[in-house]
């Protein structure tokens, strides 16, 4: 978009120079032939459904650093009050702190008010904070809780734009997880319906998205009470090495016992060694 | 209409690290607005969009702003929504300063302010459109740069381009309420035909004097046209 404008320095406001920078540093590091650093991403499946009681939201725990996984049970359900809790995929630290920091603010906002916070307080303060720094702040969320009003449910985006819906799924896992959503969906789900769908959700992200895997991670949000479960579901558990591989032992040692090699001739020749010379020279050990 | 700034857009299925945040969600939309005698009806389709995933397919694009003035936002749906906050906030601390409600005029003017003076930053295509008890209903639009100007009937979003043949020539003035919302909603299902970032349900509101009524128009209720 061209522009006639007078150049003017922004007095106020956040500077995104180094963001700039940064570009330029990478472009240049590109051009030697190295690589900077890449951030560590969570690629992720989250999501999260709104039931008869409250919300349930589920996340895998894989978090990736280019293409090796770097975490294999990382925790993606993040606090932020005692009833309202938020699942994040994106840059690991972004989502790590923006939680931290919204979970902060809201215990003193909630401890100004003398009431148990809202979700649309939170939601709000995490869509403010996220538009403000443009989508340098890499944190995809689904904020959900139960609060004086009911259950809500928010999808959060980097920009900083938000929908209010019943069921969302977000991260690289997204597009499976909201093709079982779609699929089996109802309103006013029981509980046990409820944790069902969010489990087989996540495990078609995890089965089908490389960004994905390891565990499911489940939190179920009800009026007065949090069930954590971490994890509902270790969907990917490490194998056990076998001891016995058709009636053989078959161990990690490779020290065969005496006897597997059969001895055909031994031959035994002595060398006498005679002692020439013998010379002792002390330590100074003082 | 995408316009990246720093970021690559990412090839949806090669990319296996591929997450959403890499795009921007739009709402690369139609919504329209007509004035009436009395009111104003307004329409929407009920698409987001990142990339080529819809990322809500009902999605509420008639934003209230006051009780009787509401604005429908096409665009950037962070920037949009982030706008309609602030005017939200300025215009309701302004009618409270005033003691009445406001004129649409006004939330078209914050809307203009806004848009105007950060043109370069933001992307956002908005109708405003309202009952005052001064001058009735009026429809606003303030289009992507931050123009203001009032017009009987405005359309808007990547799915106007399609309908303004229609709706050229199918305005009349001084239709009812009736006939607007029968002209909005099939005006809409065109554009929603036509235009791949637009789709889902309609979503309507009539704002008058009396109030405001709202009703959704759901996918298979839609009026039909010819297939070809």
């Amino acid at each position: 978009m061209a522009s006639v404008s007078v150049c003017q320095y922004h007095s106020g406001g956040f500077s995104f120079e180094n963001c700039k920078r940064n570009a330029l540093l990478e472009a240049d590091i590109n051009k030697l032939g190295f690589s900077s650093p890449a951030a560590r991403k969570t690629g992720t499946t989250i999501c999260g459904v709104v039931y008869k009681d409250g919300v349930v939201l589920g996340a895998d725990t894989r978090a990736t650093e280019g293409m090796v996984v770097a975490d294999k049970n990382c925790s993606k359900i993040h606090y932020i009050s005692p009833n309202i809790y938020c699942c994040g995929a994106g840059t690991a630290a972004d989502t790590e702190m923006t939680t931290q920091i919204i979970s902060s603010n809201l215990e003193l906002h909630s401890l100004s008010t003398g009431r148990l916070p809202r979700v649309t307080t939170a939601n709000r303060m995490l869509k403010q904070m996220l538009f403000r720094y443009q989508g340098y702040i890499g944190a995809a969320l689904v904020l959900g809780g139960v609060d004086c009003n009911g259950p809500h449910l928010y999808s959060i985006y980097p920009h900083g734009s938000t929908d209010k819906l019943p069921y969302v799924t977000m991260g690289s896992g997204s597009l499976a997880a909201m093709a079982v959503f779609e699929d089996r969906y109802r309103p006013n789900m029981e509980e046990e319906e409820a944790k069902r769908l969010v489990r087989d959700a996540i495990a078609a992200g995890i089965f089908n998205d490389l960004g994905s895997g390891s565990n499911i991670d489940l939190c179920v949000i009800t009026k007065g009470n949090v069930d954590y479960l971490r994890p509902h579901d270790m969907a990917n558990k490490k194998g056990v090495r076998e001891d016995k591989v058709y009636g053989r032992p078959v161990t990690g040692s490779y020290r065969y016992k005496h006897g597997t090699t059969g001895v055909l001739t031994k031959a035994v020749t002595p060398l006498n060694l005679e002692v020439v010379e013998e010379s002792v020279q002390t330590m100074d050990t003082s | 209409m995408f316009i990246s700034h720093n970021f690559e857009m990412d090839s949806f299925s090669q990319n296996p690290e591929f997450t959403i945040h890499s795009f921007f969600t739009f709402l690369d939309t139609s919504i329209m607005a007509v004035e009436f005698e009395g009111g104003v009806v307004i329409g929407a389709d009920s698409r987001t969009t990142t990339g080529a995933y819809i990322a809500n397919r009902v999605t509420d694009k008639l934003t209230p702003i006051h009780e009787r003035i509401f604005c429908c936002r096409s665009g950037s749906a962070a920037d949009t929504q982030a706008i309609a906050d602030a005017v939200t906030y300025q215009l309701g601390f302004h009618s409270i300063e005033l003691d009445e409600a406001p004129l649409v005029q006004t939330a078209a003017s914050l809307f203009r302010d806004m848009c105007y003076r950060y043109r370069e930053e933001l992307m956002a295509g908005i109708i405003v459109a309202g009952w005052d008890p001064r001058r009735g209903g009026q429809v606003y639009t303030v289009p992507v740069g931050g123009m203001m100007t009032r017009q009987p009937v405005s359309v808007g979003g990547s799915g106007s381009s399609y309908i303004y043949g229609y709706v050229d020539s199918n305005y009349r003035a001084g239709m009812s309420k009736e006939e607007c919302l029968k002209f909005t909603a099939e005006a809409l299902t065109l554009a929603m035909e036509r235009d791949g970032s637009s789709g889902g349900v309609v979503r309507l509101a009539v704002i008058s004097e009396q109030g405001v009524e709202r009703q959704v128009i759901l996918g298979n209720q839609l009026p039909k046209f010819s297939t070809v």
